[in-house]
């Protein structure tokens, strides 16, 4: 697929935005400084950003609890979030949700979420939304592997495909659902098979291949932009941390998968991969590449500043947004 | 005015609701049809868009339902019985209930759930049980249990209007029970009591299908000379405590029935409510009739043993007025 060379930049940056929150996301919760725990996306940067590059902004996308790429792909500022992650009353909630619920409705973000599968019902009501209202906005639903073997993931595909819905089942296979390779746990190779038992088409999907999972994802979009319905896309990918940062403390190093494994997969870096494409190859200089880069880290820098200054919540707000 | 029967006011209130707001839809299992009656008809009236026969599938079509109402549309979204609710509590209590107050406010989730709930004849208990006790203790539900015609349809206009979750419990006896429904855009408001009878010496609150059964148990009190007031709170959450200590507060007894099951039920809930904040009121314990700590069971002698009645409530007055 020939993508412009303004829509590359942006999938660049913003993958850019996801590798360098999340990594240093990673060393503030190491040195104690956020609260709770964070479940970090780092090496799944091409399929968060492929699939809401093929989206428009009144599109929804419903997220999970490692939701950081795909809040930061849809547009989600890092100022925001960061003060949410650091519990601050500046924050995307107010500091009610933290790192598995942030939520930007401006954004067509109906949110993380922090039950495995909780996604999915809410993408197909979010769907039925545009069929009643008469809107033709698509969803996006991000889930893991893990999350396929959860009853919600085969009633909603049922319930979207009944209902012909504007849906995009998007899989982000990573191979392990919380620390259980998926292969012991899960009864199909490939998820995306599981679209034939609900007469959907499903397809494979190399998950680190931005421009892959663009045009999969564009296809599926204009398919349910047609009320021709639900797709399910599997994006074969790999997270490089572990399921929630700082693991090690608790079950040591090489506990279920190995370093070379993990090693293997680095030098599938979707944005290494992106570089050798399109700069190697001249599209995109590399002076572009290094100015993304810089822009990026100074966003970011300024986000924690941002969140670091904001204040706490005032104990007083505990009751506030309960009820509308 | 019109006579009309708890099943037609169901029925009349969503037609009226749904006439309002064409964000407003039906789904759930089996409404085209509309087996019990309730949903009967409104096909015709609104198309197959707007009335939506969901499968079985209860953590699917819910979870849909929040996603719906999230995403700026008023779904009713109907459970055929309360107890199938247990099939969908994450999408229910994790969900619906908790995203607006996680994500900072910026959710609106105005879903009218409803469900079948109570002992109802032979139903046995996966289809006869109380189950709002379970969510009582799950912020940001709100709870409406109707008594009569009258206050399901005003009830339930209301809570399909709320931007708030709302689940609104129909007990499966009620269905032909007849009454009087005011004309017009009928409303009345959650969170506001109602003095079914009022009485002087002793307080019954009945919540749901226990008012009728409470109202029976005062006309044969009265002929012993005992004035019972019954109060119907008519919602559980919001809660008219401020009605129900005024009315403990005039008669300083009070007798709870409930059908939901004694531990740590509505009644217990509200024993606890009077015991704080009502205690100084009272010339004697708080008294709770609920039905047993059993599951519903299903012969119909085993059936009327487990769950409280007319005449438990005329014991329990009866025992508590000394004599």
């Amino acid at each position: 697929m020939d993508v412009g060379k303004d829509l590359l930049l942006k999938m660049y940056r913003s993958m850019q935005r996801i590798r360098q929150f999340e990594t240093k996301i990673r060393d503030l919760f190491l040195a104690n400084e956020l609260p709770g725990f964070v479940h970090l996306s780092i090496g799944e940067e091409a399929s968060a950003v492929g699939v809401c590059s093929a989206l428009r902004d009144t599109d929804r996308i419903t997220s999970t609890h490692r939701g950081h790429s795909h809040l930061i792909a849809k547009g989600g500022t890092l100022r925001q979030m960061m003060a949410e992650l650091y519990g601050k009353r500046t924050g995307y909630c107010k500091g009610k949700g933290g790192s598995m619920h942030i939520v930007d409705f401006s954004l067509g973000i109906l949110g993380a979420n922090g039950i495995v599968g909780g996604g999915l019902p809410i993408a197909t009501g979010s769907a039925l939304a545009a069929v009643i209202t008469g809107r033709d906005d698509v969803t996006a639903c991000f889930f893991g592997d893990g999350a396929s073997n959860e009853g919600t993931f085969h009633e909603s595909l049922n319930l979207a495909a009944v209902w012909k819905l504007p849906v995009v089942f998007v899989c982000e296979n990573n191979l392990y659902g919380e620390f259980t390779p998926m292969q012991d746990v899960t009864s199909v190779k490939d998820i995306a098979v599981r679209a034939q038992g609900y007469g959907i088409p499903g397809q494979i999907v190399d998950g680190n291949d931005v421009i892959e999972v663009y045009s999969r994802t564009s296809e599926a979009v204009a398919r349910a932009r047609a009320g021709e319905g639900p797709t399910l896309l599997e994006c074969k990918t790999y997270r490089w941390e572990g399921h929630v940062a700082g693991e090690q403390a608790f079950i040591g190093a090489g506990a279920y998968r190995t370093e070379a494994e993990i090693n293997e997969w680095k030098t599938r870096c979707p944005i290494l991969r992106f570089e050798k494409t399109f700069a190697e190859g001249k599209k995109i200089g590399r002076a572009e590449i290094d100015q993304i880069i810089k822009e990026t880290a100074a966003e970011l820098e300024e986000a924690i500043n941002f969140a670091r200054t904001s204040p706490l919540p005032d104990p007083s707000e505990v009751t506030d947004d309960v009820f509308v | 005015m019109a006579l009309t029967n708890f099943t037609q006011a169901i029925n009349q209130a969503i037609a009226e609701e749904m006439e309002r707001d064409p964000l407003t839809f039906l789904m759930g299992e089996d409404v085209v049809l509309g087996p019990f009656g309730a949903t009967r008809g409104l096909l015709q009236k609104f198309g197959p868009k707007r009335v939506r026969n969901t499968p079985i599938s209860e953590a699917g079509f819910v979870g849909a339902a929040v996603g719906a109402a999230m995403a700026g549309t008023r779904p009713i979204c109907e459970v055929e019985f309360a107890s199938f609710f247990y099939c969908a509590f994450d999408q229910v209590c994790n969900q619906a209930a908790k995203l607006r107050y996680m994500s900072g406010g910026q959710a609106r989730m105005p879903i009218t759930f409803r469900a079948l709930y109570g002992a109802m004849g032979g139903a046995a208990a996966q289809h006869s049980e109380t189950v709002y006790a379970q969510f009582l203790s799950v912020p940001g539900l709100k709870l409406v249990v109707p008594s009569g015609p009258a206050d399901m349809k005003g009830l339930l206009k209301t809570a399909i209007r709320d931007d708030n979750p709302v689940i609104v419990f129909e007990h499966g006896a009620l269905g032909r029970l007849k009454e009087e429904i005011p004309d017009g855009d009928y409303l009345v408001p959650l969170g506001k009591a109602s003095i079914k009878r009022p009485g002087k010496n002793v307080t019954i609150i009945a919540i749901g299908a226990m008012v009728p059964k409470a109202l029976k148990a005062a006309e044969k009190l009265a002929a012993d000379g005992i004035d019972a007031e019954v109060l119907d709170p008519r919602t559980l959450i919001p809660l008219d405590e401020e009605a129900i200590l005024t009315s403990v507060g005039k008669t300083n007894r009070v007798v709870i029935a409930d059908e939901g099951h004694l531990r740590g039920g509505a009644a217990a809930d509200i024993s606890a409510l009077i015991a704080e904040k009502g205690f100084d009121l009272l010339d004697g314990p708080i008294r709770r009739v609920t039905a047993l700590d059993v599951p519903i069971p299903f012969s119909p002698p085993l059936e009327k043993a487990a769950i409280p009645d007319e005449a438990k409530i005329i014991a329990t007055v009866r025992e508590l007025m000394g004599g």
